[in-house]
């Protein structure tokens, strides 16, 4: 077995202006980078090459309930703290990105996924599914209800727990601005311990994924809102002063 | 000191995980990318992903993104989709099986024209996701019977010697296209 560490100082990141705003491939506190992490160095493509032109990302159109993951099954509503889950898409220019599909995936309010593969024995629930879709208005928002997640157990190293979290598929204006990422809440005390965000050394950069409660959205009598507002790489052109 | 406003910062990338078909392997017809009046060659894509111990990634999301037969991305306003239906619309997406595959059924792209003038080898874009990678990646698929590879302006910024690892092969009536994540042959992967 080749010392993961040793491997550390050979993996090459990204353009290295982005380095710390984004995690690195290998990360080997997570296990999983170990052998899925490329070693060569990525090689840089100039933006002329690199088919920039807007995907028609072919979605079906969106049903009526796939913004709200607390009625997708007839017959009942999910257990489970009901949250309503909200925000802003903008590119690095703070332009709002309208018509951009957001696709997600989560937990149950116990912290199992309808996924034939997850044998965590907490109770599925009949009337949670566990996806949902919508797409950003003219002026860049979205906004989702659903149940808060439960925290998970993982096998990553012992008695690993994943903090509550809710899984985010993003498409921007080109292939180059595609997001897969995470969002957490506020005071989980299971982030200090998580590798997927220790993967990103610097506080400040870990709070971009860390939603936020808020009063506004708040529903009285009903649910509890958080925040989570998106920024997306810009184009090619946009200065990488500064990015940490 | 000159006043530079600015600019805000992309957020962080994390993993798909292991349960991502939940949310985004839930549309089998995404694998088909053409209609039955979309012009172009067919052809059947195979793609196998294996990690650095040569085992199959039997968790990992591929989405491509492509031109048509003409060489034109079906997504530019100023582009007449020559698809009477217009099923082609360039992009596709599919989840690998236990053993690593995914297959893909879509058409031959035609070679396209760079905004700088050059001219840009029939391929595909890649884009990879999975448990285990933090960011996704990016490659390209070319395809090996191409006599045009040579002149392609991408493919001459990979070292020599692993251009192979962009380059599709012909096996009966499909393209096999392995995509090897680390290690021996590890294919290219591209910072966009
Ligand atoms: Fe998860």
């Amino acid at each position: 077995m080749e010392d993961p560490q040793r491997k550390a100082r050979t993996v090459s990141d990204r353009d290295p202006n982005l380095a710390g705003s984004q995690p690195p491939l290998l990360y080997p506190p997570y296990q999983s980078t170990v052998l899925r992490a490329p070693e060569r160095p990525l090689i840089h493509l100039p933006s002329d090459y690199s088919d920039l032109t807007q995907p028609v990302y072919g979605h079906l159109p969106i049903g009526a309930t796939d913004n709200d993951l607390t009625r997708q099954c007839p017959g009942g509503e999910p257990q489970g703290e009901r949250i309503i889950v909200a925000g802003r898409v903008v590119d690095e220019d703070g332009r709002p990105q309208p018509n951009v599909l957001i696709e997600i995936w989560q937990a149950n309010a116990a912290g199992r996924y309808r996924h034939v593969n997850d044998n965590h024995p907490a109770p599925l629930d009949p009337y949670f599914l566990g996806a949902g879709r919508v797409v950003t208005d003219s002026e860049g928002r979205y906004q989702f209800t659903t149940i808060k997640p439960g925290a998970y157990p993982w096998r990553n190293h012992p008695n690993a727990w994943r903090p509550a979290h809710i899984h985010f598929s993003i498409f921007g204006r080109s292939f180059q601005t595609r997001l897969v990422t995470q969002m957490y809440f506020p005071g989980d005390p299971l982030m200090a311990f998580d590798p997927m965000l220790t993967s990103l050394p610097d506080e400040k950069v870990r709070q971009r994924l860390v939603s936020r409660l808020d009063m506004n959205l708040t529903q009285p009598e009903w649910a509890l809102g958080y925040i989570f507002d998106i920024v997306l790489r810009g184009d090619s052109a946009t200065p990488f002063e500064e990015r940490v | 000191m000159r006043a530079v406003r600015k600019p805000l910062i992309a957020i962080p990338s994390q993993t798909v995980g292991p349960y991502l078909h939940i949310g985004l392997d839930t549309e089998p017809l995404h694998g088909r990318m053409y209609g039955p009046e979309t012009p172009g060659e067919r052809l059947v894509l195979r793609i196998r992903v294996t990690d650095g111990a040569g085992n199959p990634v039997p968790d990992a999301l591929i989405e491509l993104w492509q031109a048509d037969a003409a060489g034109e991305y079906v997504g530019r306003p100023d582009h007449d989709n020559p698809d009477p239906g217009h099923s082609f619309r360039g992009w596709g997406r599919r989840a690998t099986n236990d053993d690593g595959w995914c297959e893909f059924e879509t058409i031959r792209p035609g070679a396209t024209t760079a905004p700088d003038g050059r001219r840009l080898s029939s391929h595909i874009s890649v884009c990879l996701f999975a448990r285990g990678l933090l960011r996704h990646l990016f490659t390209r698929i070319y395809f090996e019977d191409d006599p045009t590879l040579a002149d392609d302006p991408v493919l001459a910024l990979v070292p020599e010697d692993r251009r192979a690892t962009l380059v599709a092969r012909r096996d009966g009536d499909a393209w096999i296209f392995p995509l090897r994540l680390q290690g021996a042959g590890e294919t290219v992967f591209f910072d966009l």
